[in-house]
């Protein structure tokens, strides 16, 4: 065994060291107008914080890119991409209000504490102004309340939970995509249209909190319009194999199985029931079907041809303005630049993190001021144009912005690996609208905090 | 009884990866006294050499006259490629290889995981066998996440499907064959090939052990170490060769397991706490024991997950597995099958 030299020298010694770098990251840049990390040189930081490692890193690394393309735009570098489409010509090139942006990164791990201590540090230590991304809504929930805490804008990355502007809403917390709600309410219509208003769904869900919001709002939809919900499963995060929740979805009776699944969850129960032959079943003298609420680009790829014929949602696709015309202006610009740069097509995630560094970027010009709460104040009730979805509000009760939603089937015999999924209708914003007191949403978003 | 006989045949496929892998562990624990947590990820490296061998089967070139697609004035890469085995071979046959990728993977895998194997041996775990446990475990714990690191590097964190050839996808209704209703038990054809496939290793590696000279040596080492050497063969040989052969086992049922789902870097690890909780349960150092607690548990889990139960006991489905081992090791604390002496000082 390996001889201990606890001395108590030793102890007050490492406890000297230990403290002093304790002690250093809590210290706060000083203070200047007022708000936390006011930048006082000629450049302003940006805190991007994604998953680099972990089951999400290729979603991550995604989000990053599309980080990088919207720093490049805004100081003026490369073709300008949605700069050129969108509504609002505050911004300039310039950097945010003459000062050239830089940014630091973090690793959310997608765990929220360690996406918190990644926030914190690019906070404390690196004096981020505006903290966004993330790939699930855990971390978006968490990182939001210590953006509230600490004074700064969260302009949140891919998150679809209701919660992250219902229920743990905060005024410094803004979130571009879409939720849970709104993926039921686009669904449902296509859904009677596809399958008819007679059938009985089965539910798989992930045993977290975007599962449990994703499952109540396609039961509440697809039950209003006459289907029945005969059984709710949960299945834990981290289940690899599906198939003996797959296996009794016949027996039940269930003609229909949604997958209220995310990532690898999503991946491996697709793949799971494709296996037991679901998709071929007839069952109560109709065809069995399987619905994906949250799509992705990558799911797709993961769930390779299995996800052919799957319907489901998406906030927004790369292919929209090509195949739906001018009122998507600012997708091909997005797609292009993004193409030319890295050799492929955006992600949804990439989209919308993009889309968020330069709401933010235009707010504060409007503003005329980093103050956070001169952000809220330009963020809130701001209607845009050009950003790819379409005319979009950022709606003040909660700060969910409120824009078209896309319903998307896997494509039967992709070209190749980029043309995974065919869209299949869009959804008009005021189909997906919902009031901002309604129950599922209940929560008060609380006063802006500029922290210092 | 249908949902039953459904539960325990979904057990049955899970089972029969636990105890593939579980016997590996066992094996180097038993023949080299090492705890090997670097297990899982020879599993893994197992899957993603069927994944290396589908990408290689699948290269390609672009035909002149394919088109792209385009967005503004950007065009994605498109187009779909033709695999050279197509060009090679001829649009079936070379279809065909493709298709059955995942099992010709079998052949490309034993001597890659082997090698893999003996390099892992001697280039690392040798020097920590007289080293603690503890030590073994940070060393071999290190070395699977550095072997994840790796595969993710290359490969990505997204999964990668890797289908099962045309002839295996979809199922069967078992139920119907059996005399229930029809659609009451379906069950996917390559698990029923995963199942046989693992019925089959396990065979193969007793056989090997009890009816070869070769296994004779190795079970008498595991038995006496000292006393083999003595009498002047060289154990240590043997015991990397099996720690080789571990590792093919752990690759094959990674391979096998891959249309199973989508392998991604970190699946070894979703395998690695089971198949030492299977390993505890079943004995240390006890192959049959391996086996049985790995079929054991995976029929149990099964079980446990079936809505009936879900019902009355919410969350059971995440703790069973623990649970019962729990129970067993208060109440036969060597485990099912274990023998006495073993990792007792």
């Amino acid at each position: 065994m390996s001889k201990s030299n606890f001395t108590r020298r030793g102890l007050l010694k490492t406890s000297a060291v230990a403290g002093a770098g304790l002690a250093l990251p809590t210290y706060l840049r000083a203070q200047e107008g007022g708000f936390t990390n006011a930048p006082d040189g000629d450049t302003v930081t940006l805190g991007f914080n994604v998953p680099q490692s972990g089951p999400y890193a290729d979603e991550g690394a995604d989000e990053l890119r599309a980080y990088e393309l919207a720093v490049e735009h805004l100081n003026g570098g490369g073709d300008g991409g949605m700069m050129q489409t969108f509504s609002s010509d505050a911004l300039q090139g310039n950097g945010i209000m003459g000062k050239k942006v830089e940014f630091v990164t973090g690793d959310t791990q997608t765990k929220s504490d360690a996406a918190r201590a990644s926030a914190k540090s690019m906070i404390e230590k690196d004096g981020a102004i505006m903290i966004t991304g993330g790939s699930s809504s855990g971390v978006a929930v968490a990182v939001q309340a210590l953006c509230q805490e600490a004074g700064i804008i969260f302009m949140a990355g891919l998150t679809h939970s209701n919660d992250t502007t219902g229920k743990d809403k905060k005024a410094n917390g803004f979130r571009h995509f879409f939720n849970s709600w709104m993926s039921g309410a686009a669904l449902a219509p296509v859904l009677a249209g596809e399958y008819g208003k007679d059938r009985k769904a089965y539910h798989l869900t992930a045993d977290y909190n975007w599962g449990y919001t994703t499952e109540d709002a396609m039961r509440k939809e697809t039950e209003a319009m006459g289907w029945e919900t005969v059984n709710a499963v949960k299945t834990p995060l981290t289940q690899t194999d599906f198939s003996s929740y797959i296996a009794p979805v016949l027996q039940s009776g269930a003609d229909v199985l949604i997958l209220n699944h995310y990532g690898g969850n999503m991946v491996n129960s697709l793949t799971n029931a494709v296996q037991f032959g679901l998709r071929e079943k007839t069952v109560n003298g109709k065809q069995f079907e399987i619905i994906v609420p949250l799509y992705s680009e990558l799911m797709a790829r993961g769930a390779g041809k299995n996800i052919s014929g799957i319907l489901g949602s998406q906030n927004w696709d790369w292919k929209l303005e090509n195949e739906k015309g001018d009122r998507y202006k600012g997708t091909n610009a997005f797609v292009q630049s993004f193409g030319e740069k890295y050799g492929f097509p955006p992600s949804q995630a990439a989209q919308t993190c993009y889309v968020q560094t330069l709401l933010y970027a235009d707010a504060v010009e409007r503003a005329g001021s980093f103050n956070p709460c001169a952000v809220v104040e330009a963020l809130e009730g701001y209607e845009f144009d050009g950003l790819g979805n379409g005319p979009t509000l950022y709606r003040a009760a909660d700060h969910q912005c409120f824009k078209d939603v896309v319903v998307v089937r896997g494509k039967e015999n992709p070209e190749n690996e980029f043309d995974l999924v065919e869209i299949v209708e869009v959804t008009p914003a005021e189909k997906v609208t919902y009031e901002p007191d309604i129950p599922e949403f209940e929560g008060t978003l609380g006063e802006c905090n500029p922290g210092a | 009884m249908d949902a039953i006989l459904l539960q325990i045949l979904n057990g049955l496929d899970k089972g029969s990866a636990y105890a593939l892998i579980a016997l590996g562990l066992t094996l180097i624990f038993g023949t080299l006294g090492v705890v090997n947590f670097a297990h899982g990820a020879l599993f893994m490296l197992g899957a993603f050499c069927a994944v290396t061998l589908n990408r290689l089967l699948s290269l390609g070139f672009v035909p002149e006259d394919a088109s792209a697609t385009s967005v503004g004035g950007f065009s994605f890469g498109a187009a779909k490629e033709t695999p050279y085995v197509e060009h090679w071979f001829g649009e079936s046959v070379g279809a065909a290889i493709i298709d059955w990728s995942v099992p010709l993977s079998i052949l490309f895998a034993i001597p890659v995981m082997i090698g893999i194997g003996v390099i892992m041996e001697r280039g690392l775990i040798k020097h920590f066998y007289k080293r603690p446990h503890a030590d073994q475990i940070l060393v071999t714990f290190g070395l699977a996440i550095v072997l994840q690191e790796i595969i993710k590097f290359y490969y990505g964190a997204n999964p990668i499907p890797t289908p099962a050839p045309e002839a295996f996808r979809g199922s069967f209704d078992f139920g119907a064959l059996v005399g229930f209703d029809p659609n009451t038990i379906i069950y996917p054809y390559w698990r029923l090939v995963y199942f046989a496939f693992a019925a089959l290793i396990i065979g193969g590696v007793f056989a090997f052990l009890q009816f070869t000279t070769f296994g004779m040596v190795v079970r008498a080492g595991m038995a006496d170490r000292e006393t083999v050497g003595l009498l002047g063969i060289n154990i240590d040989r043997r015991f990397t060769i099996m720690f080789g052969i571990a590792a093919a086992v752990a690759g094959l049922a990674g391979v096998m397991y891959t249309p199973i789902n989508s392998p991604n870097y970190h699946m070894g690890m979703d395998f690695l706490v089971l198949s030492f909780v299977v390993v505890v349960v079943g004995g240390m150092g006890s192959l049959p024991g391996a086996v049985l607690a790995g079929f054991l548990l995976g029929i149990l889990e099964s079980f446990a997950s079936m809505a009936a139960v879900l019902e009355t006991l919410p969350g059971i489905n995440q703790i069973v597995i623990y649970l019962v081992a729990i129970i067993i090791l208060l109440t036969r604390p060597r485990g099912l099958m274990g023998r006495k002496g073993v990792m007792e000082e």
